[in-house]
């Protein structure tokens, strides 16, 4: 609980400084985000991901790879198996625990570079008009033209299966909407005082892009990442589904609910496991998602 | 298909910017005729550049290949002249350029290579396999419109009702949930435990037999074929097989449509056109089901066209785990061989059917819209 001297300071009528206003409206958000139960249990289901896959080698009961051909297609709440074991004998739940990390590797590299280059295009394309504009934005039309899976499909088809060419693959088809939405927020800066002012003073093209209208469309863009990475969990799992993405014996959820495909009828745990973690984890980023478009875009409440 | 936003972001720039832009023409009638016009040829110059684009997207894919195309065709111990005489029939000696323009020459007539695995030429295999593709995404879209329309509908009428939570947190899961995941837990359950619905394929074996012997191929989609040679057994199991595929791209298709029905309505009914119906007295369903509906229904057929069009995408998945024998199923095959004719032939198929499927929704959008004609 935030003490109530804290408090006051936060919700001061007459910030002393930027930095109390800034932290006082960012304290106003969080409220408003606490106000919404279902964005508060995508918070907690992202975070309990991040945990999970931090603390992987210290909670998870059996080592994820270890195989006991013995103890093989045990059903859930076996002794020493919460989730039972699949066809080589190994723990269901070590592997989901090892597998979070699989899963936020991915998540956290797409979230990093894909954003950033859509960022680059879409600042770049707003700002400057004209030709650049239009090479730029017909260059982002070709790409969503293509339906995404079947385009990080053909990527990874050429780059070799594996994850790393996943991520790749992913990060390649997802940009386009990011240089979208930056570039619609770059228009509607682009003519304003503030930046005839900043060239006025000197600034280069470059300066202004990357000082001045990028950090305006960082939480358009930051509200979009949030509801893009159920998307990339999806698509990083159909991959591993297909046998394209993760290799075994690596405990890719994807490649886990592949793997018990053959088992389906007579072992259903083994497939529906890591289902139910793929889709626990995609449903928690699309709950926080749209509790974050609540707080940061009012505009776009409700909809 | 999980593209959200999808109604603002994959629609096809209309040049709707360049047309609308000059208002107060001196002859209005010539003048409405010039723009659309104009607007049409941007819109045809828009398409072709797009799927020149996509061309050249997958063309630059099969360069960076690992995979050498003359050492596939020839094997390991071939001589250098062998080599050489291969690279040249292949054209590969060419300049990038031109090599290209063949590309994009041979793809305009339909010649995408010859498949590795099946040994026809790519353009065949799509043809036969594209229609189990089409029947499955059709009745997936119908279910989806079905469902999903209503649902936003009522919705929309009680906003924070219990309804409009229910409808809201089914959808969030259609657009949480893999969807060869709840595939296989479907067959799991309806199939395995339940025995309601037929398992894997387009129709069990024996029905299979009778469907190749008695019936015509006159579309390629069973459902169509036997009921126009009154085959009403073999029917009836087509039916019990497509069921559950279906349903489950059936629900993806829900979430999105009943998703945008919502939002659509919303606007529709805080209108002042709906106030002045409610006030003259008009019936509330007749407000909600005729007036309003009927405006949302031009950026609702977008939606449509577009969930459409996604399910394309989601059948490769769905088509795996139910060994639907269609264009996903065969995508799947020939990743998993290494067969890039036909992985990139038919990613150029389905990207020109994404393509298309946007035009022709915005085209239909100018038709009906009285306001996006003038």
């Amino acid at each position: 609980m935030i003490p109530a001297a804290a408090r006051a300071w936060l919700l001061s009528e007459e910030p002393a400084s930027p930095l109390q206003a800034r932290l006082g409206v960012a304290y106003l958000g969080w409220l408003r985000f606490l106000r919404n139960p279902l964005a508060v249990a995508g918070l907690i289901i992202v975070l309990a991901l991040v945990a999970v896959a931090a603390l992987a080698p210290w909670i998870a009961p059996h080592d994820p790879l270890a195989q006991d051909l013995a103890n093989r297609l045990r059903p859930p709440l076996s002794p020493g198996h919460l989730l039972g074991t699949d066809e080589f004998g190994r723990d269901i739940l070590s592997r989901l625990i090892h597998g979070a990390r699989v899963t936020l590797q991915i998540v956290a590299l797409v979230a990093l570079t894909a954003p950033l280059f859509g960022l680059l295009v879409g600042t770049v394309s707003g700002y400057f008009g004209g030709w650049t504009d239009t090479v730029l934005m017909r260059l982002t039309d070709i790409f969503l033209a293509f339906p995404r899976l079947i385009l990080a499909l053909a990527f990874v088809a050429a780059l070799g299966p594996g994850v790393e060419n996943a991520i790749l693959a992913i990060a390649l088809t997802a940009w386009p909407p990011y240089a979208r939405v930056a570039r619609a927020e770059t228009l509607t800066v682009r003519s304003a005082d503030y930046i005839a002012a900043i060239r006025l003073a000197g600034a280069g093209h470059g300066r202004i892009v990357l000082r001045h209208v990028a950090p305006m469309c960082v939480s358009s863009v930051i509200i979009r990442v949030t509801l893009d990475m159920a998307g990339v969990i999806l698509t990083a799992a159909g991959l591993g589904f297909l046998g394209l993405g993760a290799q075994p014996p690596l405990p890719e959820w994807g490649l886990m609910v592949s793997s018990g495909r053959k088992f389906l009828f007579d072992n259903w745990w083994i497939a529906t496991m890591p289902g139910l973690a793929i889709f626990i984890v995609s449903l928690g980023f699309n709950l926080l998602g749209d509790g974050l478009r609540d707080v940061l875009d009012p505009r776009g409440a409700g909809r | 298909m999980r593209d959200r936003d999808a109604l603002t972001d994959t629609a096809l720039p209309g040049p709707a910017g360049a047309a609308g832009a000059d208002s107060a023409p001196p002859r209005p009638l010539a003048g409405a005729v010039l723009r659309r016009l104009r607007s049409l040829v941007g819109l045809v110059v828009t398409l072709a550049a797009t799927l020149v684009g996509l061309l050249a997207v997958t063309f630059l894919i099969g360069r960076v290949v690992p995979i050498d195309p003359v050492l596939a065709i020839l094997g390991e111990r071939a001589s250098a002249e062998q080599y050489a005489a291969a690279r040249e029939a292949l054209g590969l000696d060419r300049p990038l350029i031109e090599q290209f323009a063949i590309y994009v020459r041979d793809a305009a007539t339909g010649n995408f290579g010859t498949s590795l695995l099946t040994a026809n030429p790519v353009i065949d295999d799509v043809r036969r396999v594209f229609p189990a593709t089409l029947e499955l995404a059709t009745i997936a879209t119908i279910l989806g419109v079905l469902l999903g329309v209503p649902a936003g509908v009522l919705a929309a009428t009680r906003p924070g009702s219990i309804t409009d939570q229910i409808v809201r947190v089914v959808g969030l899961m259609g657009y949480s949930m893999p969807v060869f995941w709840l595939g296989m837990m479907g067959l799991l359950l309806f199939y395995g435990m339940l025995g309601w619905v037929g398992g894997p394929g387009r129709l069990d074996a024996v029905h299979e037999m009778m469907y190749e012997f008695e019936v015509p191929a006159r579309t390629g989609m069973i459902l169509i074929d036997t009921a126009l040679a009154g085959e009403w057994e073999i029917f009836r199991n087509a039916l019990s097989h497509i069921v559950m595929p279906a349903g489950v791209l059936a629900y993806y298709s829900m979430a999105y449509i009943s998703r945008m029905t919502r939002s659509f309505m919303i606007e529709q009914l805080g209108q002042e056109y709906v106030t002045t119906a409610r006030v003259k007295g008009m019936p509330e369903w007749r407000v909600v089901w005729v007036h309003a509906l009927g405006n949302v229904m031009v950026p609702l057929i977008t939606v449509i066209a577009l969930s459409y069009a996604n399910l394309l995408e989601g059948s490769v998945l769905t088509e795996t785990v139910f060994a639907w024998p269609g264009l996903g199923l065969y995508i799947t095959n020939a990743l998993l061989s290494a067969d890039m004719a036909a992985v990139m032939g038919s990613t150029i198929v389905v990207g020109a059917a994404f393509i298309l499927l946007n035009l022709a929704s915005d085209l239909l959008y100018r038709l009906i819209d009285p306001r996006a004609r003038a």
